[in-house]
């Protein structure tokens, strides 16, 4: 239950011409959890497209370089993101958007009445509410039975049973090795986990 | 493989049939369109119509790419796909490949059947038609690739529709030259030039688009 799951050394983030944080360090050990806090633009979204390897980190043309590597990611194993956009097909029905993605994963469906997608697999993608959406995201990234997760903002548009749900999943995920790291600005109950507020390396 | 043909399935679904955003029927109508018109404006001269009726076929043709540029890539990005794919390990390459491919078979075969009764409209024999279906079969998958590039590069950029057509015909301006040159007296080597040209935009385009791709996620 320690060995690493992800270890990132000294990450810069860049947009456009602006410096946004720097000299992030991550340590997660498998079954870890970070929540990622932090004001408005501070670039909670940008780390964790970093950490997915969508963005590069930034390490040219630092005012003051730190000793040592800089802009290192390293993980142990595969990892999922949910964020706000549930890459589902809009106008297919919703069971037939997540087939898809079963038939990419090539694994056995996930138990959808229990995310409370049960009756909802005929209504086009369209049709859903935000909540719903998210629910199937969450679907989509069950079904995809990656070792790590990285979640932003999971929580938007769930009514209180849907963040217990997802609370109980993270821990359904920790207990099996994961590591889950989520930016969230609403509170979420994560069982011992680390806090990091990204306000703390700005720039 | 599976994978593979997971994606070329989406892929035919979305740009064959369309879901709501008209498949391939828009194209092959539009073709059919320009083809009915062409008469009307220049008169009914059928040795006018009948020398310049393949030339016109081609044009309406390449037009006939052009129009489902928008939706070849943009709806996949905005919708977090290339990002998904991107995190299973799917290459690019890959993903622009299968969209290659799909889209040549929504617009290709439909555009060279669509050529039959737009060939009666302008009045072309049947021995033109024959080369004009010859240089479709060669151009098209050109034309397929030149569309997926486009989309690629353009996808995510304010106005990227009526840019990615602006981008799209001067670079396809060879296919049209050697394509409808093909028509000419003496111009059948034109045939060989245009296949040899797609099969360069189709060596390029996976790795170009794919490039283009992951450099928009930046």
């Amino acid at each position: 239950m320690n060995a690493s799951a992800l270890t990132a050394w000294e990450l810069f983030c860049r947009r456009g011409d602006r410096l946004l944080f720097g000299g992030v360090d991550l340590w997660l050990d498998q079954g870890d959890a970070l929540h990622l806090v932090g004001p408005n633009g501070i670039g909670k979204t940008s780390l964790l497209r970093m950490l997915a390897g969508f963005i590069k980190p930034y390490a040219t043309g630092l005012p003051s370089p730190p000793a040592g590597s800089v802009g290192i990611i390293h993980w142990a194993g595969s990892f999922g993101l949910l964020n706000e956009k549930p890459a589902l097909d809009e106008h297919l029905p919703l069971g037939q958007a997540l087939a898809f993605w079963q038939a990419i994963d090539q694994r056995n469906s996930v138990d959808l009445d229990r995310l409370g997608l049960g009756r909802l697999l005929d209504v086009p993608v369209r049709y859903l509410s935000t909540g719903q959406r998210k629910r199937a995201a969450m679907a989509r990234l069950l079904g995809q039975n990656a070792d790590h997760w990285l979640l932003d903002e999971p929580l938007n548009g769930l009514d209180t049973d849907g963040v217990a749900l997802i609370e109980t999943l993270i821990d359904e995920q920790r207990a099996n090795g994961g590591a889950v790291i989520v930016a969230s600005h609403q509170p979420i109950q994560l069982r011992d986990a680390k806090t990091l507020n990204l306000a703390d390396y700005r720039l | 493989m599976t994978v593979f043909l997971a994606l070329l399935r989406r892929d035919l679904a979305q740009l064959l049939l369309g879901g709501r955003r008209g498949g391939a029927v828009l194209p092959v109508l539009f073709f059919l369109a320009v083809a009915m018109l062409y008469p009307f404006a220049v008169g009914p001269d059928a040795p006018v119509l009948a020398r310049t009726g393949g030339g016109v076929i081609w044009v309406a043709a390449l037009l006939a790419a052009i129009l489902p540029l928008d939706r070849l890539i943009e709806p996949d990005l905005e919708l977090g796909m290339f990002d998904q794919w991107a995190l299973r390990g799917i290459s690019e390459e890959m993903l622009i490949t299968v969209r290659m491919l799909a889209h040549w078979l929504s617009f290709g075969p439909p555009l060279m059947l669509a050529a039959l009764p737009a060939s009666a409209l302008v009045g072309i024999d049947g021995e033109t038609l024959w080369l004009v279906e010859l240089g479709l079969l060669a151009g098209t998958p050109g034309l397929a690739a030149l569309g997926v590039l486009v989309a690629a590069i353009t996808a995510g950029l304010r106005g990227g529709a009526a840019l990615g057509g602006l981008l799209a015909i001067p670079l396809a301006v060879p296919l049209l030259v050697f394509g409808a040159g093909s028509l000419a007296v003496g111009g059948e080597a034109g045939l060989g030039l245009t296949a040899a040209f797609s099969l360069v935009l189709l060596a390029i385009t996976p790795f170009a688009a794919g490039a283009a791709i992951r450099s928009g996620r930046g």
